[in-house]
Order: structure tokens, then sequence, then C-alpha cells
């Protein structure tokens, strides 16, 4: 398994908002974490990768139990994030937050160089030099999403990417990520867009209240339409 | 003409330290959020290892070598604190860090005496820059020159380092998110301590810089960081071009200044200051800060008052007080007396710090103020004792409503700062206008009426007023008022929605620890028969500090055993020791990073821990949230 | 519906930043003990409306009137004083002090005492206070400090101190956002039941659906600054070019973007 998640708990502040999130995702797999709104799909990413202070539960990647580990550790170890809301720094340019991510090239990953990402992300190749804050939102999480990818990252978590984008956007961003995966990235991506994912996933998770309470391959989750009613619809 | 431009040199040469120290402490705090008080001190120990290395190598190359040795040196010294000491901290609330640098600052200045001595050391003239060159008539020195090219060329490399490497990306990234910065792989730690580092080296290289112009003195480091915090409020925290044009300002200022108010020039710098601070509250190129950690808030213990068992107790407490002068011998009085106007001055810093949550770094001037207002009012006017005791304070109240006013627009660190540079604003008055204040030769001969002269009664009078006012204060703390003093501290964004108008309670607040303070200050004054410009300095406004902090900053009655116990350590340590800065220091440090509650804290959370067998802990966590799965 | 004057009427309401057009020319009037819901996908404005109702934000153009007077500019803490009470999305409060101290300031504040320096503020209106926490169920919290609180508890305290004021308006910003399910409920029917005993006027904003369509007489859509649609739960929830921003996309039944607070 690229990455094991085994009875993770968080909190934040006096809530508890994850409870026992247990999930696996094998090399090369593409696996949506759906759920609604407030459901802990980012707070599951962000308990992974080490950014929730109070936290409980083993998270093994690549065969490394990384639950104890700080941040920049996991991701150096090859574990990309990309958050939700983009994040990018406003103040920087493009070829800068490019630059913030940039990490040595791993021998079981993708090797990414900026010409790549540019052929990848064309728009962003032609702003090399705006400032982040001056980009559209497609924009913006195109970059983000190039700026974990500068890390070589083996397997990335994909934080509501469709999230606000004009479908034109959405559409090449699937073909992004359907990219990243024939390159040999493993993708965990959190969604509420059914279609979306099943666009680009193998697999898929539904989280629902801070629990996880489906798990199957897209087939079987379009087999129980019971489920896929009761937590993803109205 | 010429000499308006030659002044006008003058100004641009001193900015250029200035710019250097500022913009030291701008990029630290950029990227760690703290602002570092011990910068100062940096900048002192840079000036005095250069002086020691420029004095023992020989040559133009030995001179400028020794001065950028001495910044990579003192750069060394600054990675060793920020390993040890900072990483601690970084999680703290804001007054601790402001209180562990400046426990740094203190000790640094008895090290520095204990290795160099303390005179004033004069240091050699730059090679290559030893004449000055003749312009209209009027000599301009060639270092002065050199100094004018350098601030920009700084300016200019600074620039360069953090928008063409990928270190300089590093910082700005992570200025503006650490932790999305830690999520793409980069090490914080070492980010950190190299940030540290180079802005204490900028702080060092300015202190070197200035032997060739200035003698190196252990007082150094408070005058550069009060003139820094002024240049950094003034540009803007966090801002590299807005401390250099600040640092121009304030430096042109100041040469300026003494040409229009000779006597108080410092008067101009602190107008501009509140007009900038007016006009754009975050400098002039600075950015609204995000809300500052809390200053109180390392335990959720509401507070109650006393019981009516705790109130026998405290009366008890004080009538064994008064029995003192049964015993007693005058110099015990003395002290006796100097310790109940201490408390006075603790319980008056307690009420603006710990239920309002503004930790003012120059409460000190309230306090002198009170004191010079008894002495103008005793010696010039020739007022009664009784007469004096009550107009004497107003002298601090009026001072804290014209400072306070400016000083809560501000919070956090900011207000820190801007306090701490009012004192000195108002110390220099002080010093600088003779006429009044008999500038550094104070104001002598301030005694009590007979009704009071004896020690003894004297006592009495202090314990007394002592009483009083620490019991006037309480009442205010569970007065509606201190409600909403604490609320405005707890939430300004929950205040505001319930309809209080945070920053004139928040005032009102300033200028009644100010007037207080200055009662203090009143029977300061006649304790010691005379008013001297420390009786406003620093150092007061810190040993105010620890003894809030040594009672325990986030309790009721911490201030009063605080004060007690720090004061007649105080007294004690004097008479023992010669480097009590040291002492002090150290014990600020230690304070800060193993004893943050404090004595009383200690006592209530040891209290607490005996009458409950499972403390409350945090049922929060534990309790579990019902599901409707 | 309209029988009396609304004691919120929003008219016009226009703000932009950086040539961004964020809220576009909205109106809506809200009447006593109604309550109206306010969403929309993110970025649709909702924040920004919400924040210039309670003056935290000032329009470029356009008008608040709140129980007939113009508040449009005016500070948070005067549209307090008209008798609006406010919850936040992430809960503001007191966390030293005590559940019942955190009421007696805002009653304290509402009694126009906040300068009283002699007084004894332990004992402000405490029959008051209890008669507040009762109401919202935390009676028997009184003495509990307020930082020891569960989220939930928290959220209810919230309610007891916009309420202090006896206001004419709930103003609430995502009022279950963060909340376990069982107290989203709890919560949302006890406002309710205050809103139509009280007759206040309640407007919230809000990204579970559950809580919208439970609760909300009429529900107000937002989509890049402008209303898209207004009406009944039903007919919200019927509306295509709602279903298609909002609730639901075009063919695809079960995809939806849902706005709302960070999970």
């Amino acid at each position: 398994m690229k990455l094991t998640v085994e009875g993770l708990n968080s909190h934040y502040g006096p809530a508890h908002i994850l409870f026992d999130i247990g999930f696996e995702v094998a090399d090369g797999e593409v696996v949506a974490l759906l759920g609604r709104n407030g459901a802990g799909k980012s707070t599951t990413f962000r308990s992974i990768v080490g950014l929730m202070a109070q936290r409980s539960g083993r998270i093994v990647f690549e065969g490394r139990d990384v639950s104890a580990r700080p941040t920049h550790e996991i991701v150096r170890g090859g574990l990309g994030y990309v958050p939700e809301e983009r994040r990018i720094f406003t103040d920087l340019t493009v070829d800068e937050n490019l630059e913030v991510g940039r990490q040595p090239k791993r021998a079981n990953a993708p090797h990414w160089t900026r010409e790549k990402l540019f052929a990848l992300f064309p728009n962003l190749g032609e702003m090399k030099n705006r400032p982040g804050g001056r980009m559209s939102g497609g924009e913006q999480q195109m970059l983000t999403i190039a700026r974990t990818l500068m890390g070589n990252p083996s397997l990335v978590l994909l934080d509501e990417p469709s999230e606000g984008l004009s479908p034109k956007i959405v559409e090449q961003m699937v073909d992004a990520i359907r990219t990243m995966k024939k390159e040999g990235v493993s993708i965990v991506v959190s969604e509420q867009n059914l279609h979306f994912a099943r666009l680009i996933s193998d697999r898929a998770y539904i989280i629902e209240r801070g629990r996880i309470c489906f798990g199957g391959t897209m087939v079987e989750l379009d087999a129980r339409p019971d489920i896929r009613d009761a937590h993803l619809s109205l | 003409m010429a000499f308006y431009v030659v002044q006008f040199l003058t100004g641009l040469a001193s900015a250029a330290s200035l710019f250097l120290v500022a913009s030291g402490l701008s990029i630290i705090f950029g990227v760690t959020r703290i602002v570092n008080f011990a910068h100062g001190a940096f900048y002192m120990i840079g000036a005095y290892v250069a002086f020691t290395l420029t004095e023992r190598l020989s040559g133009a190359f030995g001179f400028w070598g020794g001065i950028v040795m001495a910044a990579i040196a003192v750069a060394l010294i600054g990675v060793i604190v920020e390993m040890v000491l900072l990483r601690r901290i970084y999680h703290a609330p804001e007054l601790f860090q402001l209180l562990a640098t400046f426990g740094l600052t203190l000790m640094v200045e008895d090290i520095v005496v204990l290795v160099w001595g303390p005179d004033d050391l004069v240091g050699r003239r730059a090679p290559g820059f030893r004449g000055a060159v003749d312009f209209f008539g009027q000599n301009i020195p060639s270092y002065d020159l050199f100094l004018i090219v350098l601030g920009p060329v700084v300016l200019g490399i600074l620039w360069l380092l953090f928008q063409r490497t990928r270190w300089g990306v590093l910082v700005r990234a992570a200025t503006q998110d650490r932790d999305m910065v830690a999520a793409l792989g980069v090490n914080q730690k070492w980010l950190f301590t190299s940030v540290f580092a180079v802005g204490v080296f900028l702080a060092a290289l300015g202190g070197a810089l200035q032997i060739p112009r200035d003698a190196v003195h252990h007082a150094m480091d408070l005058r550069i960081i009060v003139e820094v915090f002024v240049v950094v409020v003034i540009g803007g925290l966090g801002s590299i071009v807005g401390a250099f044009v600040a640092a121009v300002l304030v430096s042109e200022l100041n040469a300026f200044g003494i040409l229009i108010f000779p006597k108080i020039s410092i008067i101009l710098v602190f107008l501009v200051m509140a007009v900038v601070l007016i006009v754009r509250p975050w400098g002039l190129f600075g950015r609204p800060e995000a809300a500052a950690r809390k200053t109180p808030g390392l335990t959720v213990n509401p507070w109650r008052p006393l019981t009516s068992n705790e109130r026998l107790a405290a009366l008890a407490a004080l009538a064994m007080a008064a029995t003192l002068p049964l015993f007693a011998g005058n110099y015990a009085l003395s002290v006796g007396s100097e310790i109940a106007i201490f408390v006075i001055f603790a319980v008056s810093l307690h009420f603006l710090m710990s239920v309002g949550g503004l930790a003012s770094f120059g409460h000190a001037a309230y306090f002198g103020l009170g004191a010079y207002g008894i002495a103008f009012l005793a010696k010039m006017a020739g007022l009664p004792m009784i007469v004096c005791l009550l107009l004497g304070p107003l002298l601090g109240c009026v001072g804290a409503a014209v400072f306070g006013f400016f000083a809560v627009q501000l919070s956090g660190v900011y207000f820190a700062m801007l306090t701490l540079a009012f004192a000195q604003i108002v110390w220099s008055i002080a010093f600088q206008w003779v006429s009044v204040t008999g500038g550094d030769n104070g104001i002598l001969g301030v005694w009590p009426s007979s009704w009071a002269a004896s020690p003894s009664r004297f006592y009495w009078l202090s314990l007394g007023v002592a009483a009083l006012v620490t019991v006037a204060l309480r009442i205010a703390v569970f007065s509606p008022f201190g409600y909403a003093l604490r609320a405005t501290r707890d939430s300004p964004l929950r205040s505001e929605a319930i309809g209080i108008d945070a920053k004139r309670i928040q005032w009102t607040a300033f200028v009644i620890a100010g007037t207080t303070a200055g009662i203090g200050g009143a029977l300061f004054a006649y304790l010691k028969g005379s008013v001297f410009p420390d009786n406003l300095g620093i150092s007061l406004s810190v040993d105010a500090l620890v003894m809030v902090l040594l009672g325990g900053v986030e309790t009721v009655s911490g201030a009063v055993i605080g004060a007690i116990v720090y004061k007649a350590l105080n007294i004690w340590l004097v008479s023992q020791t010669d480097l009590s800065k040291l002492v002090l220091g150290g014990f600020i440090v230690v304070i800060v990073v193993v004893f943050p509650k404090g004595i009383v804290g200690m006592l209530e959370m040891l209290a607490q821990r005996r009458s409950k067998a499972s403390p409350p802990g945090s049922p929060l966590l534990a309790k579990p949230i019902g599901s409707a799965e | 519906m309209n029988r009396a004057p609304p004691i919120l009427a929003v008219e016009g309401l226009t703000k932009s930043y950086g040539g961004i057009h964020a809220v576009r020319g909205v109106s809506f009037a809200l009447q006593a003990g109604e309550i109206l819901a306010l969403i929309g996908p993110n970025g649709a404005g909702k924040s920004t409306c919400f924040d210039m109702l309670n003056g935290q934000n000032r329009p470029d153009s356009g008008h608040v009137r709140l129980l007939g007077e113009d508040t449009t500019g005016k500070k948070p803490r005067e549209i307090w004083r008209l008798g609006v009470g406010r919850t936040f999305q992430i809960t503001a409060t007191f966390a030293t002090m005590t559940v019942r101290e955190n009421v007696q300031v805002a009653l304290v504040s509402h009694a126009r005492k906040l300068f009283n320096l002699f007084g004894s503020a332990p004992n402000f209106d405490r029959s008051e206070a209890a008669r507040l926490l009762e109401l919202v169920g935390m009676g028997g919290y009184a003495d509990r400090p307020c930082g020891e609180l569960a989220y939930g508890d928290l959220k209810r305290l919230e309610l007891a101190v916009a309420l202090a004021n006896q206001p004419k308006l709930l103003l609430m910003d995502e009022p279950t956002a963060g909340m376990a399910p069982r107290e989203r409920v709890d919560l949302m029917r006890l406002t309710a039941t205050i809103a139509r005993e009280k007759s206040i006027g309640v407007l919230f904003t809000e990204h579970d659906m559950d809580v919208v369509f439970e609760h909300a007489d009429r529900i107000i859509v937002l989509n890049r600054g402008n209303v898209i649609a207004e009406g009944s739960p039903a007919e919200v929830r019927g509306n295509p070019q709602v279903q298609a921003v909002y609730l639901g996309e075009g063919l695809v039944y079960d995809a939806r973007h849902r706005d709302g607070a960070p999970a």
C-alpha cells in the first residue's frame, strides 16, 4: 500500500472532528474522499500531513509510520499536499511560488520541472512573473497543484480541486489529474462533486460527520444509490 | 544654507545604523512574529566585539575585517540564543516573548561591563575615512559620507537577497503563510534560525559601524532600541523599505529638531509618530496584523472576589505589617515604605496588563510623572504635603491620558513598543529640559511635612495608601467596568458585538493605571526626598513587569505578592552583588520559560489539585459528542 | 407576510473589492418572527453581505434599514444598541470568565453601566442572567469557566449572550458550523422556538441544507453577488437555476457544490 490510515482522530479546540478514520491507497491509484462540506475531508488531509495539533492514530506512508513526524519531513518523504482555498503566496510571483515547492528528485516518483509543468498548465507559463494575488481563481488552483508537484511527490492529497471553478477549468483539471496519474503519481482527491470524482477516481470513500461510512470502487458506489443519496444528496 | 545641508547629511549618516538595526528587527518579526527586545543588546555587543577586534587587528584590513567578523560572531551568538531560548517560546503569549528577550538585554548589560568594564571606550577611526570633507566652509566627516552611501547599499543587498535567492523566496513565503511553507517540505526550524541570524548580523553590523563615530558604552542598547521601535512603528513592522524611510525620517527629525526645540528635540519625533499612528496605525509601509495572541490565557481560571475568610486573612496580614514600627529600625522602615510604594506601582500595572491585557513596557513614565508632580508642587509652588499628595499624581493622570489615547489605538507588540517609546520620550524630556527638571541632577529637597516625617509615620502612610489603592483596584476588577475591561481583553470581536467601545474602556483603564502609578511615584518622591530622571526610566518599567509576572500575571492578587517578594529580593540583591542586572535578567528568562504562572498562580494550581481528586483538566476533550448516525 | 413594516430592509446593497463585484444590488426584507436563510456557493457574497448588515463592512452603495432607522455604515456596537443580537461562525466568547459572567457583561452593556467602577458585577442582574441561561438550557453551567465548555455548549452560550439585549433581530453566521449532528438539530430548534415566541426575526447563513430546509421560512439564494432566487424552501429546492449553480449540477443528479466552512 502507498498510504494506510488507521484509527485517525482529530480535535480542533473543544470540537472532536474526526472519529477513527481509516482508508488505504494503492500504488498509482486515484482515490476519492467524498463528503459534504464540514464532513471532515480537509481535516483528514491536514491530520495526515501533521498540520492538526491534536490528532492520534496510525499513518503509514510507503511502509513508514509518519504519524509522529513534523509536517516538512512528511512532505519531503514524498507525500504532497494541495490545500483547499488554494493558499498560494499572493506576494510571490508564479515562478517564486513554484520555487518554494521545489524539492530534490526522488527515485520512486516522477520528476517535474518548470517546463513540464508549464506544458501541463499552459496558462501558468504565460504569467511566470505575475504576483499570485493577481491571478484568477482557476489559475491559482493550477498554481497550487504545480507548486506541490515541484516537490516530486509520489502521492498527492488534493483538497477540493474543483471548488468554485468554472466548468471549462474543471475539465482542464480533469486532464491534469489524469496526466498526473499516467506519470505514476498516486492521488487522494477530496470532493463534493460526484460527477467530477467519477471522471478521475478508481475507488471512493464517503466521509460523513467525521466518520468513514462507505468504501469501494466507483462501480460499487453506483450500485448503491441508497448510500449515495443518504450521504451525498439532500 | 551650507549649514543646513551639513545638518541634513549628518542626519543621513545617523540613519545608516538605525536602518541596519531596524531592518534586522523587522526581518525577524516578519517570520517569527517575535519582537526582539534584545536587538539593542546585539547592537551593543556588536560594537564592543568590533572595538576589541579592531584594536587587536592592525591596518585597514584589520579594521574592516574586524567589523565584519564582529557582526558574524554576534550572529553566531544569536543562533545559540534562538536555539536555546526562542525555540521554547515561539508558541508562548507575546508578553512572555517580549519579557524573555528583555531579560536577555538586562543580562547583556552586565556582561559587557564584566568583560569590557564600565568606562566609555573610544574606538579607532576608520582607515581611509579619517578626515573631513570641506563643504562651503563646513566640515563633513568623510566617514559620514561612507555611511550615507552604505545605507542604500545595504538596502539594495537585502533587496537582492530577498528577491533573488531561494532563501529569500522562502522567507517571504513564510512571512505570509508559515504553515503552507512547512506543507511544501521546508524545515521551519532552520528557516527561523537563519532568519534570526541575519537579523542579528544586521544589528551587530550597525553597532560595529558606530565605533568610529561614537564611544562604546553599556547603555547604548536601550538608546538604540527605543529609536528602533520608533522607526518600526513609523515605517511599519515587517517592512524593510519602511525601516529605511523611517530611519531617514527619524534621523533627520533628530538632526533638525535640535535647531527647532534645542532643549527637547525628541518632541518633534513624537509628534510625527503620533500623526503617523492616527493616519496609518500600522505604519507607513506596514500592513494590519492579524489578531494577536492573547496575553493571558495560559489557563482558564475565572477570577472571584475574596471570600470572607480570605478577607479576614488579608486584614490580619495588613495589621501585622502595621506593627513593623514597634520593633524595626529606621532602615527596615524605609525598606518597608519602599515595598509598600512598589505594591502600589505593581497593582497599577496589573490592572492594565492582567485585567486589560495591555502590557505596558513604559509604566514607569506615570510613576515618575507623579514624582515630578510632587517635586514641582512642593519645591516650586511650596504647597503643603497633603495638597501635593492629592494633586501630584494628576501629572501621571495627564501623561496617561495623552499617551494612553495613542497607545490604545494599537494592541499587542505595537502597544508594548509604543508605551516603551513614550516612556523614553518622557525620560528624555526630564533629562534634557534642565531648566525645569534639573536634568540629570534632578530636583532635591522634597521632604514630607512634619506629620509624616518620622520613618514610622511615613511607613504607616505608605502602607495605608497601598492598602487603599489595592482594595480600590480590586473593587474595580469586580465592578461592571472591570468586567467590560476583561471582555475587551478576551474577545474584541464579541465585545464590539455587545455594544462595548473597547478603545474607550481601555483608555479609561490606562488613565486609571497611570494615575495610580502616579500616587506611588508621589510617595516615592517624599520617601527619597528627591526626584531623578531614573524615576521614569526603563529599568523601573521592567521592575513593574517582573513584579506582576512573578506574582502571576493571570491572578488577581499576584501583583501584591510579586511586588513584596521582588522588591525585598531586589534590595537584598543590590546589597550583595554588583551584577544585579545579570541576575535579574536571568531570573526573568527562567520565570518565563519554566515558571510562567508566577507564585500565586502556582499556589492556586496546587490548591486546586489538592481540593479536587480529579482536576478539571479538559473534560471537553473526553466528552463524546453524540452522533445521529 | 407583509402586514407590518419589516424589521430589516436591505435596498440595493453593493460592494466591490479591487474591481470585483462581491455584492451587486442585493435587496430583501425580513419580518418580525420570520426565519430567513441566506445561502449560495463559495464567493457568492454571503459573508460580505452579512458583514454589511452587522456593521463590520461599509457598502459602496445601497441602504440597510433596521427597525426603520438607516444603519448603513454604522459600527457593530451601534447596531447592537438598536436591538440586534449576533452569533459568529467560530464562537466568540470570553474564555477566562464563567458562563454567567459572559451573560452579565452583555447585561451590563445593555444597562449602560460599562463605566461603573464601584458596583458589584458578580451580583449584577443575576436573575436575568439565570433566566437567559435557563432559556438556552445552560442553567446548570452558570459557574463553569467558559473556556472549558464543549463546542455545542459554547454555541448555546453565544445564543444566550445574543439574546441579552432583548433583540428584535438575530444575525447568525453559520450557526451550526463545527457542531455534532444532534447538537445542530437541537440548537436550531431552540433558536426557532425562541424566535417565534418572542417574534424575533432571524437571518442566518448556513451550509447544512438539512438545517436550512427544516427551519427557514424563506430562503434567499446568492450567486456571484446577485440574488438569483427567493422563496419558500420548496420553491427554492425546485428552482432549476438554484439547482444548476448550487444544489445540483445539470444532468448529474448527485453532483452539487456545497458551500460553507472548512471541514
